[in-house]
Order: C-alpha cells, then sequence, then structure tokens
C-alpha cells in the first residue's frame, strides 16, 4: 500500500500545505510517494524530493498543467492513480477544486477536510463548521482525501532524498482555457502557514481604519493579517483574507482577534489556535469566550498603544 | 438555454447544533431547516442570468427527503420556473447526488450547472466537482463573477492568494463562493406565485442511480472545548502576558 500526495506549489517552490499533507500521507500508510503536476516545475520537485519520508516524486510537466486547472489536473492524478491506496490532497483552493474529480473518475467516495487519521480506512473530520467531529470509515479500495493543514504537523522540508521519476503529461482537455490572475504579492507569511496572525473585524469601520491600526500591528509582530467576514463583505479586506468555516481555516502559535465578535463560522476557522486574544468593546462578545486573554478595550486606542509597546 | 441549480436543504446557519449524547450524530429534531446559502446564491446567479436574458429557464432540483419540496418552493419564490425534487429517506452523500444531478443534465440538458460551493452541514465541497467529472464537463469553482460569452462563459473564481478567471466551453460546472452575489428578498407574493409552480417527483431507481452510502460515520463528538481564559485590564498586561507568560512574541 502506498500513498499519493498531490503537491500544492508554484512551479518554483512546495507550499506549506503539502507538508502537512505528507504527514497525514504517513498516517496512513507507510510509502508515501508525491506527484507535482505543473509547467517548468523541476524546481518544485526537487523541493519535493527533499521533504522528509518521501520515497518517490512523479513529475509530470506540460503546458497542460500551467495554470492548474482541475480538469486536466485531475486526468494526470487519474493516469497513476491505480498504484496507490490513499490519494491526499491539502485542502486548499487548488486541492478542493481537483480532489472530487478524481474520486468520482475512480467512483469513490472522498473524505474532505480530515483532521486525524485513526486508521488505514478511518478518519476525523469536522462537520457543522467545526461542531462536531465525525468519525468515519470509509469502505472504498481508493482512498481520496483532503486534509486539513492544521489537523497535523508539517514534514520537515529537507532531509530527503527522494528520486524523482518524470512522466510524460496529458494532453489539454480543450474545454477550459486560463484567462488571467490578480494574485496579490505580498511579503507577509502565508495565511494558513503564519506562526502569528493579526485579524480585524467589522468594528474596524472602514478599509482606511482596517490599514491604519492591523497593518504596523502585523508588521510589527511579522505576522499575516486576517479578517472575519463581516469585515471582508463590508470591502474593509480582500477575499483572501477571510478567516472562517468557508474561507481559511488557521491555526496559528498567536491568533490576535480585534473587533471581532466571534460568529460560530468564525471560531471555525481558528479556534484550533494555540494562543488566542480578543479585544473588544463589547463584554459579551462570543469571542472572549474561546480567548486565552481577553482585553475590553476600544480597540482604536488599544491596538496602536500594543504596537507601540512591542 | 436552461440553467439547472442544485438546493440542499440544511439545518439553518444561526443555529448552533448539539452532538447527540450517544454519539449517533447531531440532533436535528425541531431545529429550523433552510436553504444552504451558498445554493441560495447559486439560484439568484441563476435567475439574474434570466433576467438579463441570456437564459430561457431556470430549473432547481433538490434531492433529499419529503420536506426538501420547501426548498425548492424558497428557490422558486427566488425565480426558478420549476422544481425537481428526487425523493429518498436514505443518507445521501456528495457521489449519489453528483450521480442523481448527472442523470438529470441527461434529461434537462441544461447549458449551465450551478451549485453551492459546500453545504453548510458536512462541508463536504464536493459534488460540483464530482458532477463536473461524471458527466465530462468543464468545471469552475468558487465563483465570484460569471459572465456568458456566446458558446463559453468566463468566470472568475476565488482562489489562494487573489482571484483567477477561466474560460469554460458551455455547457458546464460552476460552483458559487459568498461573493458572487447576495441573494433577494423573497416577497409574500412570489412564494404564492411559487406554490403554483411546476414540481416533478424522482425517485433515485427511476434515474437510474445507486444512492447507497459509501462512508460509514462511525461516531460524532463535541470537538474538544478550550480552557476559560482570563481578562486582562491594558494592553501593557496584554503584552507582557503574551511575552513571558505565553512566550508567543
Amino acid at each position: 500500500m502506498t500513498a499519493l500526495v498531490i503537491a500544492d506549489h508554484d512551479n518554483a517552490s512546495i507550499k506549506s500545505a503539502t507538508l502537512n499533507t505528507v504527514t497525514a500521507a504517513k498516517a496512513c500508510v507507510g510509502d508515501v510517494h508525491v506527484l507535482v503536476a505543473g509547467e517548468n516545475a523541476a524546481a518544485a520537485a526537487a523541493a519535493a524530493a527533499q521533504i522528509a519520508g518521501v520515497a518517490k516524486v512523479i513529475h509530470a510537466d506540460g503546458a497542460s498543467l500551467k495554470h492548474g486547472l482541475a480538469e486536466n489536473i485531475a486526468a494526470q492524478v487519474l493516469a497513476i492513480a491505480g498504484n496507490y491506496s490513499h490519494i491526499l490532497f491539502p485542502a486548499t483552493a487548488g486541492g478542493k477544486n481537483v480532489a472530487p474529480r478524481v474520486a468520482a473518475k475512480l467512483d469513490v467516495a472522498q473524505i474532505s477536510d480530515i483532521t486525524k487519521v485513526d486508521g488505514p480506512d478511518t478518519f476525523e473530520r469536522p462537520i457543522y463548521a467545526g461542531n462536531a467531529i465525525a468519525t468515519v470509515q470509509s469502505g472504498d479500495a481508493t482512498k481520496v482525501i483532503t486534509v486539513r493543514g492544521t489537523g497535523f504537523d508539517a514534514a520537515s522540508a529537507t532531509g530527503g532524498a527522494a528520486a524523482v521519476e518524470t512522466v510524460a503529461a496529458v494532453a489539454d482537455s480543450g474545454k477550459s482555457s486560463f484567462v488571467g490572475s490578480e494574485i496579490v504579492k505580498s511579503d507577509r507569511p502565508e495565511l494558513t502557514a503564519a506562526k502569528i496572525i493579526v485579524s480585524g473585524g467589522r468594528a474596524l469601520g472602514s478599509e482606511e481604519k482596517f490599514k491604519e491600526v492591523i497593518t504596523p500591528l502585523a508588521d510589527k509582530l511579522g505576522a499575516a493579517i486576517g479578517a472575519s467576514r463581516a469585515a471582508v463583505d463590508a470591502g474593509y479586506a480582500p477575499n483572501d483574507l477571510q478567516v472562517g468555516q468557508t474561507g481559511k481555516i488557521v491555526a496559528p502559535q498567536l491568533y490576535i482577534a480585534c473587533g471581532i465578535s466571534g460568529a460560530i463560522q468564525h471560531l471555525a476557522g481558528m479556534k484550533d489556535s494555540k494562543v488566542i486574544v480578543a479585544i473588544n468593546k463589547d463584554p459579551e462578545a462570543p469571542i472572549f469566550s474561546v480567548a486565552d486573554y481577553g482585553l475590553e478595550a476600544d480597540l482604536f486606542a488599544a491596538v496602536p498603544e500594543m504596537t507601540a509597546i512591542i | 438555454m436552461k440553467i439547472l441549480v442544485s438546493v440542499k436543504r440544511v439545518v439553518d446557519y444561526n443555529v448552533k447544533v448539539r452532538v447527540k449524547s450517544d454519539g449517533s450524530g447531531v440532533d436535528i429534531a425541531n431545529v429550523k431547516m433552510s436553504m444552504n446559502p451558498f445554493d441560495e446564491i447559486a439560484v439568484e446567479e441563476a435567475v439574474r442570468l434570466k433576467e438579463k436574458g441570456v437564459v430561457t429557464e431556470v430549473i432547481a432540483v433538490s434531492c433529499g427527503v419529503a420536506q426538501c419540496q420547501e426548498t425548492l418552493r424558497t428557490a422558486m419564490a427566488i425565480g426558478a420556473d420549476r422544481g425537481i425534487l428526487v425523493e429518498t429517506n436514505e443518507e445521501l452523500q456528495p457521489l449519489a447526488v453528483a450521480k442523481l444531478l448527472k442523470a438529470l443534465i441527461e434529461k434537462e440538458q441544461p447549458g449551465l450547472v450551478i451549485l453551492g460551493k459546500q453545504a453548510i452541514d458536512d462541508d463536504c465541497n464536493q459534488t460540483g466537482q464530482m458532477l463536473a467529472a461524471l458527466a465530462d464537463l468543464p468545471q469552475a469553482t468558487f465563483a465570484s463573477k460569471v459572465e456568458i460569452a456566446g458558446d463559453k462563459v468566463n468566470v472568475t473564481r476565488e482562489v489562494d492568494g487573489g482571484l483567477e478567471t477561466l474560460a469554460l466551453n458551455i455547457p458546464a460546472v460552476i460552483t458559487t463562493d459568498l461573493r458572487l452575489n447576495e441573494p433577494r428578498y423573497v416577497t409574500l407574493p412570489n412564494i404564492m406565485k411559487a406554490k403554483k409552480k411546476q414540481l416533478d417527483t424522482f425517485k433515485p431507481e427511476e434515474l437510474g442511480v445507486d444512492v447507497a452510502p459509501r462512508i460509514k460515520t462511525l461516531k460524532v463528538s463535541e470537538p474538544p472545548k478550550r480552557g476559560a481564559g482570563v481578562k486582562v485590564p491594558d494592553a501593557a498586561t496584554l503584552i507582557d502576558k503574551l511575552k513571558n507568560e505565553a512566550k508567543v512574541i
């Protein structure tokens, strides 16, 4: 029995969610292979070969794989799927997009967003925005899984020496094409990989205030910036910063929630953080029920004060 | 061109569910049920495309127990033209729903199928992608903008770090993200009108689909609780605690 991990990468390097997925794969079975499907992705394949515990890297390279189109990536996975008992994707935008296509073509169920491996066919996963944990058992021959990064430690990015095998890239499906993208370039750590996150809510009141208050504290701490759905809906912060049930699921060492009331959908995205700080004027805000340290104060005074002290 | 939208009946998003003490599941007896919020966005988008004149008919589909009729009536009150209920008391998992929807695609031949990206009960995020694979159609998940342009549909998607735009050949499958649109409120006259709209019912067997669950839920438990924290009086104390007690900065 061998597990296949589908790497999340940008052709040059491996995204950190892949490392957590490798750990989950090792908990399922002993042998782990990693598929790197991209264009000019030799550097990413070489990086994957360095991951501790990876036995083999399969590198598929071609124009059809450049933009990660679900139709083509799924076909690439299916081309080698027969060799594996477990196929695991990180539960990132890319993994969530492709994994169900693979499962459906194999006529197997998918187990989404696992947070624990109890056995080769038994897994734990949150349901109802994390308000319950289901232990589920798959009866299918192949287990197609997406892995919630916060549930597993990252495998070491170095120390491995896997062989890299090259396979032919699949042909383009011809049914979809990439038009363009607007990816925000930022020096900040990725939200899902950050050690510290400073997150802002609706109480910030405007996009300007969000930047003026949240950014300096995040800069000082070398932190990623997050936002509640209310703040994103109000236009204070971009969509991809949303933390919650339907946004990013994060579990940093330190999560600082500023002016976030703590709707269950938001708590679902951050309650596994090691230390949670809540700053809110409202003593009744539900965020205080999950906070290790609560500061009942006006964030417009407290946050700049914190920034000044650190 | 027709659009098929699928709608799921789920526990209302404002309800905090409780895990049953015997660990067999969550207690959903007597709780408020509503249309999955992402599916509401899907219906709204389909109806808007019809209002723009690029779509001729919007068909809402729901799979599940008889009460899903209410969810379909809500979809028709938003503006769907008719409804199809695939009725079964069996637990339906995403693969089974995708197979049912594929059978309906073959019957109805829609140009687009729009679904919510995930249901807020099982949080699976699978059905749209599975349907696209089974029907051999292109897909655009997590859509924040949909524009029909001739025989293609351009979809802007929310991805990690920003947005990307894909062009899909029609027919295609789209799943909705939160910011695609803001669904309208249904009005009483439209609710009344929806009651008169056509609603057909099928059984899974009539569509030739085996819906037997593939995944067995062994138990459902409460998530670990966080211990109660402390309130601190001011920012200086907070920073001190983070530095010297929690040691995280």
